[in-house]
């Protein structure tokens, strides 16, 4: 059994659910966002800043947003100790590689696009998360923190919601290869149901990205 | 001649080899554990053998000079494997397998060894089946069989085109499990040099290891030999690169004596030579002879693409001459009668040499799919080759060297003329006589390595459970490593102008000409004179690079080569000395009005066994007459 | 048919350990219809006659199954053709004044031991940690006393076609040996002959493989796709599933 926790399957295996559970995070994380823009006016500041004060506030998010920072965190090293394996697995180059011939971009890029979408992760978060626990951010007509307003306001520069899209699109191409190989790791990619699995992979990989990256350009446009 | 004692078991012939295990001397597990068995080749008789005697407790060492015990060369036998099981109800037993393999083999065998290895091929496919190997099978879930040339039976078991694949790694996986348990020590890339004999004893060999040049010395209470055939005196053929006489020829000049060398099968289905640049033959598993059609056009000549002859001026030349067997007359037939016909000037492709193997009626009956999973991997195979793409035009085929009958002459329990020294497999002389049948090599390797062996070895073994091992600071030991590294360092400083392979490409010349499909008296005269003069300038001449203490293939290769040499001469004597027709070996002397080939069963109704008398000095012939008392010679008739 | 003249780079190294490079040749007048080792052939018999010592290359059958033939040609191992090792790659796929460049397998767990050749015993020892049924010779029961369905025997058999070239482990740009080993363990779950050894077999060559220092499986399925027999990745997951099911069911 202690073999188990050792081996390359089962650290795989945890990264893989690690991965799975920010994917979770990452459709919760999208339903909130939405209120920026499926909503209008006042009433969207209304609701998104007492939505951000929910967030921030109630003990059960609490503990969910713990476990999603030990999930990225986890993932992160896991799969950054694996690359690292790897790569001594090969001291050599070769000359010539012809990894198009037989492999996809994403599978092939992995670690770089997961470097960059955690880059991604630490700006976005020195810009609201710290801005929400610790800077100096206004007050709403309601008495709540306005993020609203911070959030409206940080995309009205072109190049900051550039910023985003392209990080959005990065995203898209790590949960492209990661979900579907996620399954093919966990053993449950059998071929009756490799259909369906490669069908929610793909949306997972198109949607969640491509509704994160919306938000900003709607924003940005409305500005 | 009393000089070979063939040691058949007195008896019924159905009862020999079941008498002779209950009362064959058993060594006691205690003593199997003191004794060492050194096991040369890790093909199926070598790998079978050693995880088999491993099981029972001996001290197994094996060797082989691949990177790995599972690339040896029976990997690549296609077809598939016969058992007398007659799960297709069709009418087989023992006594059917036993009969078809004497008369394939035109009546050169020794009744008794192939009535054992009919007995005990059913057993085979049990081990097989449990091993894991995915035979065929059919819907309800048993296994399947299909029919071979030369009988008229469904009795052979297959696994696609890749049987000998899958049997070899079941060996193979038997073999890794022992060399986890220690029981078999694995020496890969190690190439036997020379047996070490002791008071008239095979004690043990001298091996190099391939990879620092090292000379070993290792001990051995027996040394089993199942080093495989020696179809690459001829260069081109279908075997593997590597496989070479080396172990065999050196046992044969320590005294064990050479059965049958001439006896050489012809595959009839090969993919034709195309230049002669080229390496080896690839053989196209003969199975496809099962819904292929073999023809050449009726003109001479004719150079019209294949899809444009008409149905009426192709001549299906085996369907027309043995209507009974059609195109599944034995491999010798078939491949005498492609000859036949392009040597009469009807062959086709660039070369002329060369007849067509048509699927076009196939197809038409069974449709592409049906087809494609019987033969798809060997379509892809040909059309990998040669470009071109079977479903639409027919293969073009012509006959190439492919198995070797000949061998070490070995007694009723495989053991050679020298005390201790054994051979099993394709590299001893044994089960086949003087042609091959299909699906029978696989058999013959497992049935020795898995059943026959194993049981055998111990009537030896038992009288040996008191000597100690020797040790390999033994004088003997000295003296043939001495030999193997002096022949390597002239090798390596003759300074010559030829490459290795060029002697190689001329001796193939030599002997594919003079010793090939047919055989006649002036041309094996002057092909002895012709060999020993290429042995000559082979000494003088060879040009070997690189050192002798590291990797150096052409050392190996230039080794090989010079034994291949000496081999080849040994054939054309023995070609020259049976001037009848048998099997695969067609005199021209010896042949009916219809050109079939004749036997001569008042003269030579016997196993040839030569026994080597120094270099340069000819070699003794000796002879073991054969007995039939369970069939009745005839002339093979497939009409 | 069309003659080729082709520059080739070829990795040369003296011996395990030695340092190694890149030296070009050149080899005029070849025929299309030569397998790509024909060529190497033609290329060694030139060295040879100049004194030189020939580029070291393993190969034995020249015939796609023994699996000894091991080189990555212009970054492919074995070559530009799907489904074919070296010795099945003919020349009439290159065109005249290529350059080819052609590497050993490249992994630490297979040092090169010459030019092209490396050490591939590590995955002779994952099969000896469990590739096999463990049944002596003389107690099998009659073939027919298991039926086993043709879908079933038709799967197992593709997992068992593999011919342990090791194309799989230089393809991977991990160097994971998963889709070799996953073969075995698939061919054997499969079939009720494998059943009484399952768990012990999937732990035991599982952390072989890892043993051996071999990368992980990030499932690029570069290995599906350079592998001469086409062996599925569909076998790595059932690895991973017999591997979790082995750890956790205990």
């Amino acid at each position: 059994m202690n073999s188990y926790f050792y081996s390359s399957v089962f650290r795989k295996t945890l990264a893989t659910l690690s991965g799975f559970f920010l994917i979770v995070f990452l459709f919760g994380h999208l339903a909130g966002n939405l209120q920026l823009v499926l909503l209008s006016g006042d009433v969207a500041q209304k609701q998104f800043n007492e939505y951000a004060l929910f967030m921030t506030s109630n003990p059960a998010v609490k503990i969910l947003s713990y476990l999603t920072y030990a999930s990225i965190l986890l993932h992160a090293a896991l799969t950054l100790f694996l690359a690292i394996q790897s790569k001594k697995a090969r001291p050599i180059d070769y000359e010539v590689s012809a990894g198009s011939a037989n492999s996809s971009w994403a599978s092939r890029n992995m670690p770089m696009l997961g470097i960059l979408v955690m880059l991604f992760i630490l700006i976005h978060m020195k810009s609201f998360w710290y801005e929400m626990h610790f800077g100096t951010i206004g007050n709403d007509p309601w008495g709540h923190k306005d993020l609203y307003t911070m959030t409206v306001v940080a995309f009205q520069k072109w190049w900051y919601t550039a910023f985003y899209v392209i990080s959005m699109v990065i995203l898209g191409f790590h949960l492209r290869h990661g979900v579907e190989s996620g399954f093919q790791t966990l053993g449950l990619k059998t071929r009756k149901y490799i259909g369906p699995i490669q069908t929610i992979s793909q949306t997972i990989a198109i949607l969640i990205p491509a509704a994160f990256a919306i938000i900003p350009i709607i924003l940005h446009l409305q500005s | 001649m009393s000089i070979l004692n063939s040691k058949i078991p007195e008896g019924q012939l159905s009862e020999k080899w079941s008498n002779y295990k209950s009362t064959v001397p058993l060594v006691s597990p205690g003593n199997k554990r003191r004794l060492e068995i050194i096991v040369i080749g890790t093909g199926l008789a070598g790998a079978s053998a050693s995880s088999s005697l491993a099981e029972m407790g001996y001290n197994v060492k094996t060797f082989c000079f691949q990177d790995s015990p599972r690339r040896a060369h029976s990997i690549a036998a296609q077809g598939g494997i016969n058992a007398a099981k007659n799960y297709q109800n069709d009418g087989d037993s023992v006594f059917r397998l036993f009969y078809d393999t004497i008369k394939g083999g035109d009546y050169r065998s020794r009744e008794a060894n192939v009535h054992r290895l009919a007995e005990v091929s059913s057993n085979i496919i049990d081990q097989c089946v449990a091993q894991g190997v995915p035979f065929a099978r059919e819907y309800g879930g048993t296994l399947d069989n299909r029919s071979f040339g030369g009988v008229q039976v469904s009795r052979t078991f297959y696994a696609r085109g890749q049987t000998g694949q899958q049997l070899l790694l079941g060996a193979y996986s038997a073999l890794s499990r022992q060399i986890a348990k220690g029981s078999v020590t694995m020496y890969n890339r190690h190439e036997m040099l020379d047996i070490v004999k002791i008071d008239g004893k095979a004690r043990g060999v001298i091996v190099r290891n391939l990879l620092t040049g090292e000379y070993e010395r290792h001990f051995g209470h027996a040394v089993v030999l199942a080093t495989g055939g020696y179809g690459n005196v001829f260069y081109l053929s279908t075997n593997a690169m590597a496989s070479n006489t080396t172990a065999i020829w050196k046992a044969y000049k320590k005294g064990a004596m050479f059965g049958n060398p001439s006896f050489t099968q012809i595959h009839p289905t090969c993919i034709p030579v195309s230049g002669d640049y080229q390496s080896k033959l690839t053989l196209m598993s003969e199975s496809l002879r099962n819904d292929g059609r073999i023809w050449v056009p009726k003109k001479q000549g004719d150079d019209r693409r294949a899809e444009d002859i008409p149905e009426d001026e192709r001549d299906y030349y085996l369907e027309r001459r043995y209507p009974a067997f059609g195109n599944l007359v034995p491999r010798d037939v078939a491949s005498r009668a492609a000859k036949e016909r392009c040597d009469e000037g009807y062959g086709v492709g660039s070369t002329k040499l060369a007849v067509y193997l048509d699927f076009k009626d196939a197809i038409k009956r069974l449709g592409q799919d049906v087809v494609s999973a019987r033969y798809g991997n060997l379509f892809e195979m040909y059309e990998k080759i040669t470009g071109e793409d079977p479903y639409k035009s027919p293969m073009r085929i012509y006959p190439a060297v492919h198995y070797t009958m000949g061998g070490l002459w070995v007694d009723y329990n495989l053991m050679t003329t020298v005390q201790g020294l054994y051979a099993i497999g394709e590299c001893n002389y044994s089960d086949h006589g003087a042609n091959r049948l299909g699906a029978s090599a696989l058999m013959q390797g497992l049935a020795d390595g898995y059943f026959v062996l194993p049981y055998t070895i111990g009537e030896y073994l038992s009288k040996d459970i008191r000597t100690p091992a020797i040790s390999t600071d033994h004088e003997a030991f000295e003296i043939a490593e001495n030999e193997a590294r002096d022949q390597n360092t002239r090798l390596l400083n003759n300074n010559g102008s030829k490459s290795v392979e060029s002697f190689h490409r001329d001796l193939g010349a030599i002997m594919w000409e003079n010793c090939g499909m047919a055989r006649n008296k002036p041309n094996l005269t002057s092909a002895i004179s012709e060999i020993q003069s290429l042995k000559k300038e082979f000494w003088e001449k060879v040009r070997v690079p690189g050192r002798d203490d590291n990797l150096n293939p052409e050392l190996e290769k230039a080794g090989r080569v010079a034994d291949f040499i000496e081999l080849g001469e040994l054939m054309v004597r023995d070609a020259l000395d049976r001037s009848e027709s048998c099997g695969g070996h067609f005199r021209e002397e010896s042949q009916t009005e219809e050109g079939e080939a004749l036997r001569d069963d008042e003269n030579f109704k016997f196993t040839s066994a030569w026994e080597y008398k120094g270099d340069d000095v000819k070699p003794v012939r000796n002879k073991e007459e054969l007995q039939f008392e369970a069939v009745e010679l005839t002339q093979r008739s497939y009409k | 048919m069309g003659t080729l003249n082709l520059t080739l780079k070829i990795w040369r190294q003296d011996g395990l350990n030695k340092p190694g490079g890149f030296k070009n040749y050149k080899v005029d007048g070849l025929n299309t219809h030569m397998s790509f080792l024909e060529m190497l052939d033609v290329l060694n018999e030139q060295l040879v006659n100049e004194d030189s010592e020939p580029v070291a290359f393993d190969h034995d059958c020249r015939e796609g199954i023994c699996g000894m033939c091991s080189m990555v040609i212009d970054g492919r191992p074995h070559g530009l053709l799907d489904g074919t090792t070296t010795c099945q790659l003919h020349m009439r796929f290159f065109n005249d004044g290529d350059t080819i460049t052609i590497e050993p397998w490249r992994a630490k767990p297979f040092p090169i031991i010459k030019d092209l050749i490396v050490d591939r015993t590590p995955l002779d020892r994952i099969i000896q940690a469990g590739g096999y049924v463990s049944i002596n010779t003389g107690s099998a029961p009659d073939g027919n006393v298991i039926p086993i369905s043709k879908e079933i025997s038709e799967d197992a058999f593709d997992a068992a076609a593999c011919i342990g070239c090791g194309a799989c482990v230089a393809a991977c740009k991990n160097a994971s040996a998963s889709l070799f080993t996953a073969a075995k363990i698939s061919q054997l779950a499969l079939l009720p002959q494998g059943q009484a050894e399952r768990k012990e077999r999937v732990i035991g060559m599982v952390q072989q493989m890892d043993k051996e220092g071999f990368g992980h499986c990030t499932n690029t399925e570069a290995c599906e796709a350079e592998c001469p027999q086409g062996i599925s990745v569909e076998y790595i997951r059932k690895m991973n599933w017999e591997y979790h099911c082995a750890n956790i069911k205990g």
